[in-house]
């Protein structure tokens, strides 16, 4: 693996000009958001031609999945690398190909706990966007309180049933296969009869009804399981050991929450400062310029923060904690963002079908969805500070 | 820029750590204190630190300097912080940046062996309003004869008592130049201010009082530099003292006993303290970040010294009042040694530019106002 710089240096101008080749106009200058990105799936919906064009280029030379083995559809590159693949993609201002739970969640723990038969069969669709992939966590009764769930597969020789319901499936409706956590053996401790198995939505008996948000976006379903009959072969990991498997894919889930809120995937906050009050605006409003820098000096330091945890990562250093730290830093950061975007747009901003509008009151949404922030300031109580159990 | 620290860097780290831990332990600052020694600051301690090449490592080496980067200073001044060492750190590193950005080659071999020996301590003496407001400017230098004359006063002169000279900055007609001011200089006052934090600092009141110039150009650029270079060293030590206040916090939260249990086990104590162990993480990038990019003479490094002096100036203000809540009656007791961190943290943020400051240096920076 090419590691010296001037290997590097190389990889980067063949990266560079590729990319120029490579990545159309209209995958350029896209303001990020779910509605704007490209989720993959069996009826892929493509934002625009280009788009489709560009995801088909980059999934072709495995960069949907950078960092991802070659063997199973990724690029096989090296972290530095992928550094050098991101920050030239920066430069462009090209979109990112495939937005997927799968890359960002699924794919890391398949890595880790999945058999090579299933590797082979989940991780290359995942790297070509074949599957839209949901989360099945959350139940009505098991929120916080994730390992008290109740969706139950039993055990029938050849396949399990699933009887149950889960809640807050991210754009449930939407998407193809789940995976899910299942009690598999009810009389065990609650961690210790859990099991981590993949289901596909469209097996009779699965029913996902979309939930309908403070923001009258509908970003999550209710998933109902009815004598819904799944393959042995989807279970990942041992039977009853599926809460490590659980684990695991949370600090990816955290990782990534703890990248939002940077201002990286929207509007600068400091150029709709300018755009919406100008400089005589901030200079007749020093309360409110107070409160912006204030956001905006919290969003440098995460910024930062999300590098350094990357170089951390890179030099085998990063503290297992961070992604706690991060997630809550940075959803409680996009709260307070989306209230600044508010304020600036005084009464304009109070639009019920506007942007701002609705990001607002979309930002509570990740202060508790991930394991929620009490729960990740627990998880620092005990594991960072070791502060003793009750 | 890595945002991590190279071994090497680690070991210049180390070696401080274990140099403060053995012979300036928060114990010795106690003694120092109680002693009423005018000076405040430990003689052996600033001989043996430059022994071991501590004393303004950052000095590149074209000006005399060991050119271990700001970022080995930064580690020294986080690690002293873990200790509240009193030793004149600040100011050698400072007036090393001054002197290296300023000064003639002649001056620069003539001083800055003094300074990175230990052999001579030199303060800056900039600030001349109680808040730290870097372009209000009176003092002014004029030429007599062949003798450049200094008048007007100084305040918030770091580690600036019993000095061997100040760096002092003036109007030279339209120029702002820096003036070396020996400490038995003609018409020169050297009043001893006692902060709450127990170290070091003076003002000065110059009544036509000889300097020596530094070079002969505008220095502007150079204290502007050198006030970067000051702001992310405290910023380190703000980091060193917020982590150690913390640790000790959470040590006492696993040892007392209220309810019949220990009052860690609580969740609302607990979840104050990850909040603060959360905070403490994010502001160590900014440190981190700020060291490089002067080392790096970076752009935006002006930018990220502010923006690593205003993040770590409020936290430690938030973290240092948790930590005496947390602490409970014995956190506002002079005998316990928690309140030496308060103490030391709230002038440490004082100095040049409290989180007010920088947030709105960065906000108006930021949209041209």
């Amino acid at each position: 693996m090419p590691e010296s710089d001037s290997d590097l240096d190389s990889f980067r101008a063949e990266v560079r000009t590729w990319l120029e080749e490579n990545c159309p106009p209209g995958a350029r200058n896209v303001l990020q958001s779910a509605d704007n990105s490209f989720w993959g799936g069996r009826n892929p919906e493509y934002p625009n031609a280009d788009r489709k064009l560009w995801f088909e280029r980059m999934a072709a030379r495995g960069w949907t999945v950078p960092t991802w083995p070659k063997e199973y559809g990724g690029g096989g590159l090296a972290p530095a690398q992928a550094r050098v693949l991101a920050e030239e993609m920066d430069r462009i201002k090209a979109t990112s190909p495939l937005q997927s739970l799968g890359i960002m969640m699924l794919g890391p723990a398949l890595l880790k706990f999945a058999t090579e038969a299933q590797k082979r069969e989940q991780i290359t669709k995942i790297a070509r966007g074949e599957i839209r992939w949901a989360q099945g966590y959350s139940e009505p009764g098991a929120g916080s309180d994730l390992a008290s769930l109740s969706t139950r597969a039993e055990d029938m020789g050849d396949h399990f049933l699933v009887n149950g319901q889960k809640v807050w499936t991210t754009y449930g409706h939407k998407c193809d296969m789940i995976f899910t956590l299942v009690r598999t053996n009810p009389d065990a401790p609650k961690q210790q009869g859990i099991s981590f198995l993949l289901i596909d939505m469209a097996s009779p008996g699965v029913e996902a009804r979309p939930i309908r948000q403070l923001s009258g976006n509908t970003n999550f379903s209710e998933t109902f399981f009815t004598d819904v009959r799944v393959p042995k072969a989807n279970l990942i990991g041992e039977l009853n050991r599926g809460w490590d498997v659980a684990k695991y894919l949370l600090t990816f889930e955290r990782t990534t929450m703890g990248g939002s809120g940077s201002g990286r995937s929207d509007e600068s906050l400091e150029a709709a400062a300018l755009r919406l009050l100008g400089r005589d605006g901030l200079a007749r409003e020093p309360r409110l310029r107070q409160d912006l820098a204030e956001v905006l000096t919290d969003s440098w330091a995460l910024r930062i923060a999300n590098r350094r945890l990357m170089d951390q990562v890179n030099a085998k250093r990063a503290p297992p904690f961070t992604p706690s730290v991060l997630k809550v830093f940075a959803t409680e950061l996009e709260l307070r963002r989306t209230r600044a975007l508010m304020a600036l747009g005084g009464f304009d901003h109070l639009d019920a079908a506007g942007s701002p509008a609705y990001k607002w009151l979309d930002a509570p949404t990740n202060c508790i969805a991930g394991g929620s922030n009490e729960i990740q300031l627990n998880i620092l109580s005990k594991r960072a500070l070791e502060l003793p159990e009750v | 820029m890595a945002l991590v620290l190279s071994p090497d860097e680690t070991m210049i780290a180390e070696t401080a750590g274990g140099l403060f831990a053995r012979h300036a332990p928060v114990s010795a600052f106690r003694a120092l204190r109680d002693s009423e020694d005018p000076l405040a600051w430990d003689r052996d301690l600033l001989r043996l630190l430059a022994e071991s090449g501590l004393i303004a490592p950052n000095v590149p080496e074209s000006g005399g300097g060991l050119g271990l980067g700001v970022i080995a200073a930064g580690v020294i001044a986080e690690q002293s912080g873990h200790v509240l060492a009193a030793v004149p750190l600040l100011a050698s590193a400072m007036a090393g940046s001054l002197i290296a950005g300023a000064a003639s080659e002649e001056q620069k071999a003539r001083l800055i062996p003094a300074v990175v020996s230990g052999e001579s301590v030199i303060a800056l003496a900039l600030d001349e309003a109680p808040r730290h407001w870097p372009d209000h400017l009176e003092c002014v230098a004029e030429k007599h004869g062949g003798e450049w004359r200094l008048s007007g006063s100084k305040t918030a002169v770091i580690e600036g008592f019993g000095a061997d000279g100040w760096l002092v900055s003036a109007r030279a007609g339209s120029a702002i130049a820096v003036f070396l001011v020996s400490k038995d200089a003609a018409g020169l006052e050297v009043e001893r201010f006692a902060a709450v934090d127990s170290r070091n600092y003076a003002r000065l009141r110059l009544k036509g009082t000889p300097g020596e110039r530094l070079g002969q150009a505008d220095a502007s650029a150079a204290i502007a530099a050198t006030l970067d270079l000051g702001r992310a060293l405290l910023a380190a030590e703000l980091l060193g003292i917020s982590d150690e206040a913390l640790s000790r916090t959470v040590a006492y939260l696993k040892e007392r006993k209220q309810f019949g249990r220990l009052i860690g086990s609580f969740q609302a104590l607990q979840h104050r303290a990850a909040r603060l162990y959360g905070r403490l993480e994010i502001a160590r990038g900014t440190v981190i970040a700020a060291l490089r990019a002067i080392d790096e003479q970076a752009a935006d490094a002006t930018w990220l010294a502010s923006l690593a002096k205003s993040v770590t100036t409020r936290l430690a203000r938030e973290l240092l009042a948790e930590a005496v809540q947390m602490h409970g009656g014995i956190g506002v007791t002079d005998a316990y040694d928690i309140g030496f961190f308060v103490k030391r943290g709230q002038c440490a943020g004082d100095l040049l530019g409290d989180d007010h400051f920088h947030t709105e240096r960065l906000a108006r920076d930021h949209w041209q106002l």
